[in-house]
C-alpha cells in the first residue's frame, strides 16, 4: 500500500506557501485518499458529506435548534450554527471557527478532525495539518525533518524523527541509506549543500521508507549517533567524513561508530516542531498533613508534614527551574488541608500529574526504605470498573431524547488513569531506586483516600520511615531531600517522555 | 371417666418433668460442652434469656492478624477467643482479642484503643466503632495504617462467614482515613493481599 504515500516536500521548494485549497491526503490501511478542503473567511474547511464518506459518521441536521447532530460510535458530536464550538461526548471542545453552511453542504474546521472526530473514533485518528495529512489506525509514519551543516572537515546531517521510530544506517555502494520500520515517511528532507564533494543529493530511494544519501568522490567514511529527542522523538546525527592522507580509502566506514559529541547537536533546536513540555503543563505536589495533622513522627521530633513541606518546596523549584513547568503545592505553610480539597486543587487547576508527599512510621522501628504507591480499584467494586471503563450513561435532554454523557462520580475520577498512574509510581520507584534505600514493598497498588477523586495520573510516596533512627536524620537532612527532588524529576521527564505521544 | 383422664394427666405430667430434666437438667448440671460450635452458625438475634445460661470459660479459636516480623505483612495466628452467642457478640469479642496485647505478637491497632460496639446488617455488613485512639494514637504511615485496617477487616471476615465486609467507625461516626491513608468511606471486603503466606 505503501507505494504512493509520500509526500516530500524539498526545503527549496518549501518556500512557496501552500495553495489555498490543497486538498488533505487521508492514510489509512485501506490506502490514500484525498480529502478536498475549501477556503471560508480565511479558514480551511472540510465538507461534513466529505468526512462521512471516510468515517462513519451519521449526520442529521436538526433545522429548530440551528444545528447538527452527527452520531460517531454511539456517541454524539452536537454543532451549534454560529458557534466555534462542539459536544463532543458530552464534553465542550473549542473549535477554530464556527460551522459554516453552504448551499446545501456543511462545512467544519479541519480542526474538527482533532478535536472532535479523534476523541471517540478511538481507532487512531492524526491529524497533521503542516504536511495536510490525517493518518488512520495504526498507521506508522513518521514526521522526519532534516538539516546539512559543515562540521570542520565533516559534513554533519541531522534528522529528527518523530515519533521515534527504528531504523538502520548503512552504506550500499556510493549510497548512504537510513532504513525507517515504517509504512510510508513524512519527510522534509535537506538540499545538499551545492558544490559538495561529500553529499551530492538526499531523496526518497525506493521503497519510499528510505532516505537515501548520494555520496560525493571525497566520502571515506561515515559514524552515526541516536539521541532522544523531546515530545518522543530520536534525532539522527550522521557525520560524513572526508578522505585525507590518513583516513581509509572510500567504501569503509569506521569499524566503531564513536558518538559525535552529544552536547554540540543536543544544543541546536529541533527541527520539528515538538511539544515544548510533552504532554505535562501542571504538576500539583501534595504535601501530606500539615496543621493540627502532624503526621508520624519520629524519635527525635521531625515529623511527618515539614518533611513533606520541605521537600514539595525543593521540588516545586527544581522543576519549574529545570522543566519549565507550572508548579502548585496544595499547601504552601503548616496548614490543616482537608483531603478531599488536596485532589480538588488538582482537579481544578487542570493538572496533568499528582505528586502526594509523605513519610512513614511503622511499628516495627528497623524498618527502612521509600514506598510508592498508587491507588487500587480492588476496594470500589463495580463502579470503579464502569469508570475505567469509560462507559457512558444515556441521560435525558431537555427536549426530549437522550445523549449519552459521561458520568464519573467525583471520589472515582483516578479510576481512569490507573494505569498512568501505575506506569508513572514504577518510573518513580525506578529512578529512586539508583539513589536512596528503597522498601521490600517499592511500589504497590493501594486504597489511598488522596488519589481517589484525582482526575489524572497521581501517586502516593512515602519518602521513608521516620520511626527509624537513621532515617529520621536522614530525612530531616539537605542530602537525603536532593536526592530524592532529583528522582522525582527524572521520573517525570521519563514519564513525559511516555506520555508526549498520547496526550496531543 | 374420671380415672381415665386421671391416668392420662399423671402420665403427661411424669412425661414433661422427665423432659425438663433431660433437655434442661442434665445439659446445667454436666457443664455445656455441646460441640456445637454455635459462633459461626449465625444465628443474628439470640434471645436475651439464654445469654446468663452461657458460662464465661467457654472459648472458640479465632484466626487474628499482627504484624510480620520484617513488618512488611500481616501474618495470621490462631488464637483462643471468648465465645459469643450471636454473631456480634462473637465479633465484639474478636476484636476485643484483636486490640488485646499478645506479647511476642504486635498488633497493628493502637494498643489504647477500645471497642465501642459493633453492629451487623442483615447483609453482612459489620460497622465495627472504635474509640478516637485508633487515630489519636495511630503511629501514621500508609502501610501501617493499611495493616490496622485490614487486621479488623480481616479477623471479622476470615472467622464469621456471616460477615462480608467491614466499615470502622470512630467514636460513632464514619471517617475518611484513620491517619490521613486508606480510604475508610466505604465497607472493606476481606484482603488477604497485606496477608503473608509463609507463616499461615
Amino acid at each position: 500500500m505503501a507505494s504512493a504515500i509520500v509526500l516530500l516536500t524539498l526545503a527549496a521548494v518549501a518556500a512557496q506557501g501552500p495553495a489555498p485549497a490543497a486538498p488533505y491526503s487521508v492514510f489509512s490501511r485501506g490506502g490514500r485518499q484525498p480529502l478536498p478542503v475549501r477556503t471560508i473567511a480565511g479558514q480551511d474547511m472540510f465538507a461534513l458529506d466529505d468526512l462521512a464518506r471516510l468515517f462513519p459518521l451519521t449526520v442529521r441536521e436538526d433545522a429548530l435548534a440551528g444545528g447538527l447532530t452527527i452520531g460517531v460510535n454511539n456517541q454524539t458530536i452536537v454543532l451549534t450554527a454560529q458557534q466555534p464550538l462542539a459536544s463532543v461526548g458530552g464534553q465542550m471542545v473549542s473549535l477554530p471557527a464556527a460551522p459554516v453552511h453552504e448551499g446545501r453542504s456543511w462545512f467544519v474546521p479541519v480542526d474538527f478532525v482533532s478535536r472532535a472526530l479523534a476523541p471517540i473514533l478511538g481507532s487512531g485518528l492524526e491529524l497533521r495539518k503542516p504536511s495536510r495529512l490525517i493518518l488512520v489506525g495504526d498507521i506508522r509514519m513518521p514526521r522526519i525533518a532534516g538539516r546539512v551543516e559543515p562540521l570542520g572537515s565533516l559534513l554533519r546531517v541531522t534528522l529528527d524523527v518523530a515519533p521515534a521510530t527504528p531504523h538502520t544506517v548503512t552504506q550500499d555502494g556510493g549510497r548512504l541509506l537510513v532504513r525507517f520500520d515504517a509504512d510510508a515517511l513524512d519527510a522534509q528532507l535537506p538540499a545538499a549543500p551545492a558544490g559538495s564533494e561529500l553529499l551530492q543529493a538526499v531523496r526518497l530511494a525506493d521503497p519510499p521508507t528510505v532516505v537515501a544519501f548520494d555520496l560525493g568522490p571525497r566520502f571515506a567514511s561515515f559514524r552515526t549517533a541516536d539521541q532522544p529527542a523531546p515530545g518522543g522523538a530520536t534525532r539522527i546525527v550522521i557525520d560524513l567524513v572526508a578522505q585525507t592522507e590518513t583516513t581509509p580509502p572510500a567504501g569503509t566506514p569506521l569499524p566503531s561508530p564513536p558518538p559525535p559529541p552529544a552536547t554540540a547537536p543536543a544544543d541546536t533546536p529541533p527541527l520539528l516542531d515538538l511539544p515544548p513540555t510533552g504532554g505535562l503543563r501542571t504538576i500539583v505536589i501534595d504535601p501530606g498533613h500539615g496543621g493540627e495533622d502532624t503526621g508520624a513522627r519520629g524519635a527525635r521530633g521531625t515529623v511527618e508534614k515539614t518533611v513533606a513541606l520541605a521537600v514539595a518546596r525543593r521540588l516545586k523549584a527544581a522543576l519549574e527551574g529545570r522543566l519549565g513547568v507550572r508548579v502548585l503545592l496544595t499547601r504552601d505553610g503548616d496548614q490543616t488541608i482537608a483531603i478531599d480539597q488536596r485532589a480538588a486543587v488538582a482537579n481544578n487547576n487542570k493538572a496533568d500529574l499528582f505528586v502526594s508527599l509523605h513519610a512513614s512510621a511503622s511499628v516495627r522501628p528497623a524498618i527502612s526504605g521509600a514506598e510508592v504507591f498508587y491507588l487500587s480499584l480492588a476496594e470500589y467494586g463495580d463502579e470503579a470498573r464502569r469508570v475505567a471503563r469509560g462507559a457512558a450513561e444515556a441521560l435525558p435532554v431537555l427536549g426530549g431524547g437522550s445523549r449519552d454523557i459521561e458520568v464519573i462520580p467525583w471520589e472515582m475520577a483516578q479510576a481512569r488513569h490507573i494505569d498512568q498512574s501505575a506506569a508513572f509510581a514504577h518510573a518513580v520507584e525506578a529512578a529512586l531506586r539508583d539513589r536512596v534505600a528503597m522498601s521490600p514493598r517499592a511500589v504497590q497498588p493501594a486504597p489511598l483516600r488522596v488519589l481517589g477523586g484525582a482526575n489524572m495520573p497521581a501517586i502516593l510516596l512515602e519518602l521513608g520511615v521516620l520511626t527509624n533512627p537513621q532515617q529520621e536524620q536522614q530525612l530531616a537532612g539537605d542530602d537525603y531531600q536532593n536526592l530524592v527532588v532529583q528522582g522525582l524529576i527524572d521520573a517525570i521527564v521519563r514519564f513525559r517522555a511516555s506520555t508526549a505521544g498520547e496526550t496531543r | 371417666m374420671h380415672a381415665r383422664a386421671a391416668i392420662v394427666a399423671g402420665v403427661l405430667l411424669v412425661a414433661l418433668a422427665g423432659g425438663l430434666i433431660l433437655f434442661v437438667g442434665l445439659p446445667r448440671w454436666y457443664g455445656s460442652r455441646p460441640a456445637t460450635p454455635v459462633a459461626a452458625a449465625g444465628t443474628p438475634t439470640g434471645p436475651p434469656a439464654t445469654t446468663p445460661s452461657a458460662p464465661p470459660a467457654r472459648k472458640i479459636t479465632a484466626t487474628l492478624f499482627y504484624v510480620s516480623d520484617d513488618g512488611m505483612a500481616l501474618v495470621g495466628a490462631q488464637r483462643e477467643v471468648a465465645f459469643g452467642a450471636t454473631v456480634p457478640e462473637q465479633a465484639r469479642a474478636i476484636v476485643d482479642a484483636q486490640i488485646a496485647s499478645a506479647p511476642p505478637l504486635v498488633s497493628a491497632i493502637p494498643a489504647e484503643t477500645k471497642l465501642r460496639d459493633v453492629f451487623v446488617t442483615d447483609r453482612g455488613d459489620a460497622f465495627v466503632d472504635l474509640s478516637t485512639e485508633v487515630s489519636t494514637k495511630h503511629p501514621g504511615g500508609s502501610l501501617d495504617e493499611i495493616f490496622t485496617v485490614y487486621t479488623i477487616v480481616n479477623a471479622l471476615t476470615v472467622n464469621l462467614p456471616a460477615i462480608t465486609r467491614v466499615q470502622i467507625l470512630i467514636d460513632g461516626k464514619e471517617v475518611d482515613t484513620l491517619a490521613g491513608h486508606v480510604d475508610l468511606r466505604h465497607p472493606l471486603a476481606k484482603s488477604l493481599e497485606w496477608v503473608t503466606h509463609d507463616s499461615h
